[in-house]
């Protein structure tokens, strides 16, 4: 790209902002060219097979801690999903006479993440029916990649609540012990008032979906895309902000109700959500302001879920409800181009 | 405006090429909201077929005598009765069907399929050709519906008419006979008549 760029005069010298010098490297001259090119004007290694298969690496620690957490059945979970994820980009691909994408991870991705979001014992077809669904219909139909409006993982797991609501809502003991049915922290809380030790919840040692149990490896992962610059720190900062501010709120209204913000944070598929899935790229908006409205709308979505709606989660469907606003936000919240007035 | 296409043309084109729901998407009301099984999908069908065919002869009867500015109103009282006519025959036979299509047999009144048929056939055209194009209109709807009815039966219920089709280990996916399952299944078979016909056109 930047081999490419072509000097061109700048033609508004009432310009009061500083235009940033770009010499061109070869042929430099005692003063400083000025030009005018359209963005992006930085050259970046970062392409879409490495991005993802970044988050996938990001993901491990709390896969393994899955499998770790609810046995070996995990391991054939995950594979199923991903398998059935492949061979569906695979196949979708042939019918559309496009190349294989297989190779980006982007499928292997979806994958993954579907299954961290069902209960460990889920039968392994059904999981495969769920990537299936997301890639299908939650991507491919779209036109691939870059063109979903829904995160394909999430509409999945829609699809498979939607489908077999008793089997994804029951949660097994961890730790090996088959076959003990056991609730989620949001689960005791809302239906029994019981709360959980937050140690636990933090480390992991609680009944939950495959891969959110571990509120620390999450964040560990999490962490380390937010360094990479591959999930923007202002969607989990807005999401888990809003949460705990409103959850916060209406704890000290009435505590006796309403569980405080700390138990908000760090049960349920918050962290995971929060860092994994409402961050993915195609589905989140392109703007910083819309970035903070998109979080904030997921926050107030999942404590109105959380606490006033039959279900004992939200997150599923705050980020899926919020990503259908995404057009909607970038297209409110788009810079003013440079020199454009005021309506 | 006379039609100058032959007789069968005519009632195929409803089949396929101006398939109401799959080429027009006219009635997606019924066609989302009563799919959820086989039986209910083409029951509904045949409530259109009687409609439609009926109403189109009577209308196209009635051609040159409506005044152009209240036919409107004249095709919806002549469509009306024979709604009246089919929802009541519904209730008395089939009364579970009846209940199950529940609101949507009357509102064949405002299907678009139906008026807009009257509007832009059966009242420019003699009463054969009317009821053929009535025919054909009709009996597409009623197989895409029966398509869609079975599909959504087979998947969310494991049966097709009440008749078991997967193995009893099968759990139904709810989704499909909910309303979720009525816009997927009904989206990717407009997708794929879609793709043939454009495979077609090469």
């Amino acid at each position: 790209m930047e081999d490419t760029k072509q000097p061109i005069p700048n033609e508004e010298p009432a310009n009061t902002e500083k235009p940033k010098p770009k010499p061109v490297g070869k042929e430099k001259k005692p003063e400083p060219q000025y030009l005018l090119s359209s963005s992006p004007h930085m050259a970046t290694i970062d392409r879409v097979p490495k991005i993802m298969w970044t988050v996938i690496a990001a993901l491990m620690p709390a896969v393994v801690y899955g499998m770790y957490n609810f046995g070996f059945n995990v391991l054939l979970t995950v594979l199923a999903s991903v398998i059935a994820a492949v061979a569906t980009e695979i196949v979708i691909n042939k019918m559309r006479g496009r190349e294989s994408s297989v190779a980006d991870g982007s499928a292997v991705l979806t994958g993954l993440l579907l299954t961290m979001t069902l209960p460990p014992a889920f039968p392994k077809a059904y999981a495969a029916v769920g990537a299936v669904f997301a890639i299908a219909i939650g991507k491919q139909i779209f036109g691939g990649l870059g063109y979903n409006i829904f995160n394909p993982a999430l509409l999945g797991r829609a699809f498979l609540q939607a489908s077999f609501s008793v089997k994804i809502t029951t949660w097994t003991a961890p730790v090996g012990i088959d076959a003990i049915t056991t609730a989620t922290p949001l689960g005791s809380f809302k239906f029994e008032k019981i709360m959980t030790p937050y140690f636990d919840m933090f480390m992991g040692k609680i009944g939950g979906c495959i891969g959110e149990t571990s509120a620390l490896l999450i964040i560990i992962g999490g962490v380390y895309l937010l360094v990479k610059k591959y999930a923007d720190w202002r969607i989990p900062a807005s999401y888990l902000g809003t949460v705990f501010i409103l959850g916060g709120l209406l704890w000290i209204i009435n505590p006796e109700q309403y569980p405080d913000p700390v138990f908000h944070l760090f049960s349920g598929g918050l962290m995971l959500g929060a860092f994994f899935m409402a961050t993915d790229m195609v589905t989140s908006p392109v703007t910083p302001k819309g970035t903070w409205i998109y979080g904030f709308g997921m926050g107030a979505v999942l404590i109105i879920i959380r606490l006033f709606g039959g279900l004992p989660e939200g997150v599923m469907y705050s980020i899926l409800f919020m990503n259908a606003f995404v057009p909607l936000i970038n297209r409110y919240t788009r810079p003013k181009i440079f020199g454009e007035l005021k309506k | 405006m006379a039609s100058k296409t032959s007789h069968p043309k005519e009632f195929l084109k409803g089949l396929w090429d101006e398939n109401p729901v799959l080429r027009m998407l006219l009635g997606l009301c019924p066609t989302l909201a009563v799919t959820n099984s086989a039986i209910n999908g083409f029951s509904m069908g045949l409530a259109v077929i009687f409609t439609l065919v009926m109403s189109s002869a009577i209308i196209s009867l009635a051609r040159n005598i409506i005044p152009k500015e209240v036919r409107i109103p004249t095709f919806i009282i002549v469509i009306a009765t024979f709604v009246t006519i089919a929802d009541k025959m519904l209730a008395a036979h089939v009364p579970d069907i009846s209940k199950a299509l529940g609101p949507f047999v009357p509102l064949i009144v405002v299907n678009c399929i139906i008026l807009g048929r009257q509007e832009a056939f059966a009242s420019k055209n003699p009463v054969g050709r009317s009821v053929i194009d009535a025919l054909g209109m009709s009996i597409g709807f009623t197989i895409t519906l029966t398509i869609l009815g079975s599909i959504r039966e087979l998947l969310g219920v494991g049966t097709i008419f009440a008749v078991q089709i997967m193995p009893l280990s099968f759990e139904p996916w709810m989704v499909m006979v909910l309303q979720p399952g009525a816009f997927l299944t009904l989206g990717l078979m407009i997708g794929i008549s879609n793709w043939l016909n454009a495979r077609r056109a090469k």
